[in-house]
């Protein structure tokens, strides 16, 4: 007989009685009275908007720094990284985990995370709703992270092993973008059930740190703006809507969240640095969110929500900000713009830091205005972006909106909508106390600290390719499939040789468009629909929007680590269904001692 | 009881018939999760045995249901979709019947009448607990789209041989709903499925 606490631990059943009568449900939609057609949601609410201020999410602290701080992490029941969540062995820690370059990368902050349901208000109109959040909150709190302090992360899974409604209470949490270890990754195989938890060791560590002679790695593919979010296989669309994502930012010498420090970019920084996580919903009449089940094309929601507030509004001075726009889902694609069509300067795509800033919302032809003039944004997709107030007069309000034309889950229709929505109503105040030392940096700027980029792009070698792929993103019978093949977690598509450069061709079809995500390695765009060009926006990408029929060549350096990651479309509706392979990086040289 | 990674082992190993149901099939139930009148109309069809049945009361209420859709004149994927579906119940072993119950439901009705459904029912060998179903056509409609097996473009939807090869299953109490490719492994069908089990 397998004891119920064995059954906990590896995930397998929740508390028994659930369904009894007179015990209460834990239902996340039990809402009524919201419908859907075509997977487009109508709320029973009408919610004025900008009455509630922006939140801010808390910075996450870890419970211990230094040497040997994961022996102050409160012991759980852990459920992995063991040997079988990879194919290698790692290094066996003292809490009997498995991790890759453990001692190598000894962590030196030790973080408690919580995923827990709780209430949240999203709107005054809207009654308390109920949200699974790391930590209980939605957005969870922000991660700011260090090049060269490692992190372990411990993951507890609260959730209500007795839940009722969408969502599932089996959880896995991806790290997108991280430079991390296939068991550190989130992968949707290494799930784990209420009552257990997962330790995450991000080394924060620079790509082809293993094959540098000095050990540090490629200081051009430094990160900056990552997000953590549920990857439960077959739910990651239920799991995230139910509010598990949150921001993790990783800073450098460079970026590095000062703008007072000369020898820095001196990029707005501390509260004038803002993640903005984007997420439309649809609410019920009890205030539960309504998860549409049925509309497997993908789903939109009414209400349009910023930091966990539909519309709010944010106060900001007379002077330079930052803000990290994330869409955080689930389908919908955004066309970021400023209500008055002035620039905003983009200095990120994907998080990752381009050479030069570059304007962005201001339409170019106005006999031709293009949805691409505006900042198009798939699921998952990040864009910093800086916005100087100090043009703007006292009491001015500036919106932020959405320009995209969208009436169902599959795609946008490529037009710039008739109406924008506002998402964030900017109130601009008084000149700072503080005179403003932040920059957009420009040639000046970068030459006092002795550069002419942000960040140079890495060269791309195409000599060093040994290896093409290819890759449909189709529709096959009323499911989504990749090479005309259906998700399975066991088995390999693509084994990458570790150390290696492929150019990996993704096309899509018309119909759909489909924000594809390669776990692991950013990639640079090598050619559009078979014209080499590069955006100058468009520099180290995590994510290649394919809009329609189009095809996107990428150049990828595969580096360091060993293991599974997947490959997926991150409309998450069409990633649950199964819109998805596997593929592992190998090392027969290697085996087993990595 | 039997654990459900034991289950699973179960059925790796081909031993289904051993398989205890984890609970039995009338549960007690709540509330009725919201998802139940939108999505599952009680709407009158017929049974490849020619009884009438009401889909939510008598097929998915109370229960861990499998839906697909279907033609018995279907010369693409219905074949190889029903056979490996019937993979997926001798997984599933004795569950099917008691707990889970697989509906396959008519794309064309007018054709598919109930003796059609039981020569397609019986040419597959298939056992107990997976119920084909036709009924009026408005009723068979009503339920493709609740169901999520349209096409959210109208062009190809009204394309017969492009219908949907998924599978919609859930379980009704706990109100958890997903789906997969219809053709996926028995084994990954079988693994999806137990993520909505009694838990």
């Amino acid at each position: 007989m397998v004891t119920r606490r064995d059954m906990l631990r590896m995930g397998l059943i929740g508390a028994a009685g659930a369904l009894s009568p007179g015990i209460a449900r834990r239902a996340l939609a039990a809402g009524g009275a919201a419908s859907t057609t075509n997977g487009v949601g109508v709320s029973p609410f009408a919610t004025q908007p900008f009455v509630e201020p922006l939140p801010i999410m808390p910075v996450k602290i870890p419970v211990a720094t230094g040497p040997g701080c994961e022996n102050s992490l409160a012991p759980g029941t852990l459920a992995g990284p063991f040997i079988e969540h990879a194919p290698f062995e790692g290094e066996r820690t003292p809490f009997g985990t498995y991790h890759q370059k453990y001692s190598r990368f000894p962590p030196q902050n030790a973080y408690e995370l919580h995923q827990k349901e709780a209430k949240q208000k999203f709107h005054p109109a809207i009654p308390p709703t109920t949200v699974w959040g790391f930590d209980g909150i939605f957005p969870g709190p922000t991660f700011k992270a260090r090049y060269g302090s490692p992190n372990l992360v411990r993951f507890y899974n609260e959730l209500p092993a007795d839940h009722v409604g969408f969502g599932i209470p089996s959880v896995t949490t991806h790290l997108h973008n991280a430079h991390t270890a296939s068991e550190s990754d989130g992968n949707p195989a290494n799930f784990f059930g209420p009552g257990t938890c997962w330790d995450s060791h991000y080394p924060n560590v620079l790509a082809g740190f293993s094959t540098d002679p000095l050990g540090i790695g490629d200081p051009t593919e430094t990160l900056g703006t990552l997000w953590y979010h549920d990857h439960r296989q077959d739910f990651t669309a239920q799991n995230v809507y139910a509010g598990l994502e949150g921001f993790y930012l990783l800073y450098d010498d460079l970026d590095c969240d000062d703008e007072t420090n000369p020898n820095g970019l001196r990029l707005p920084s501390g509260k004038y640095d803002v993640p903005l996580m984007f997420s439309d919903k649809v609410f019920g009449r009890d205030g539960n969110l309504v998860y549409d089940f049925f509309s497997l094309d993908g789903i939109l929601g009414d209400k349009m929500c910023v930091n966990g507030k539909v519309q709010p509004y944010m106060n900001v001075e007379r002077r330079k900000y930052r803000f990290r726009l994330l869409n955080g889902g689930p389908s919908r694609v955004y066309a970021f713009g400023l209500s008055d069509g002035s620039p905003m300067y983009e200095i990120a795509n994907d998080g990752n830091l381009l050479p030069m800033p570059v304007a962005r919302g201001v339409i170019t032809n106005p006999l031709l205005p293009d949805l691409n003039d505006y900042i198009v944004t798939g699921v998952a997709e990040r864009h910093d972006i800086i916005i100087d107030f100090s043009r703007y007069g006292p009491n001015t309000r500036v919106y932020l909106v959405n320009q995209a034309d969208q009436i169902n889950g599959a795609q946008p229709t490529g037009k710039i909508a008739k109406t924008a929505t506002p998402l964030l109503q900017f109130r601009v105040g008084q000149a700072p106390a503080v005179p403003d030392q932040s920059v957009i940096p420009d040639a000046a700027s970068l030459a006092a600290i002795g550069r002419t980029t942000m960040r140079d792009l890495p060269p791309i070698d195409l000599t060093q390719v040994v290896q093409n792929r290819s890759w449909q993103f189709s529709r096959l019978n009323g499911g989504w499939v990749i090479n005309g093949l259906i998700f399975d977690a066991t088995v390999v598509r693509a084994a990458v040789q570790r150390d290696t450069r492929e150019i990996w061709t993704l096309r899509g079809g018309a119909g759909w468009w489909h924000p594809v995500h390669i776990h692991f390695e950013e990639h640079q765009i090598l050619s559009r629909n078979g014209v080499p060009f590069a955006l100058p926006y468009e520099g180290r990408k995590d994510v290649a929007l394919l809009r329609g029929g189009e095809t996107v060549e990428c150049f990828f350096r595969f580096r360091d680590w060993l293991g599974k990651y997947p490959m997926h479309c991150h409309n998450v509706v069409h990633e649950d269904h199964a819109m998805m392979i596997r593929w592992d990086m190998v090392d027969p040289n290697a085996w087993p001692s990595v | 009881m039997i654990s459900r990674r034991a289950w699973l082992a179960t059925l790796s190993a081909g031993l289904a018939s051993t398989v205890a149901s984890v609970r039995p099939a009338a549960s007690a139930v709540g509330v009725p999760p919201s998802t139940n009148r939108r999505n599952f109309p009680n709407v009158t069809l017929l049974t490849h045995e020619n009884r009438h049945v009401r889909f939510y009361d008598d097929l998915v209420k109370g229960k861990i249901v499998l839906f697909n859709f279907f033609y018995t004149r279907c010369e693409g994927i219905c074949i190889p979709t029903t056979a490996n579906l019937r993979k997926v119940q001798d997984l599933l072993g004795d569950r099917v019947g008691r707990d889970m119950f697989m509906y396959s439901i008519s794309l064309k009705p007018h054709e598919d009448r109930p003796r059609d459904l039981k020569e397609y029912h019986d040419a597959y060998d298939v056992k107990p607990g997976w119920t084909f179903l036709t009924g009026s056509k408005a009723n068979c409609e009503l339920l493709r789209r609740r169901l999520g097996f349209a096409d959210v473009d109208p062009v190809r939807d009204r394309d017969v041989t492009q219908h949907s090869g998924l599978l919609v299953f859930g379980n009704e109490p706990l109100d958890s709903w997903t789906a997969c490719p219809a053709m996926a492994t028995p084994t990954e069908i079988a693994k999806a499925v137990s993520w909505v089990d009694w838990r």
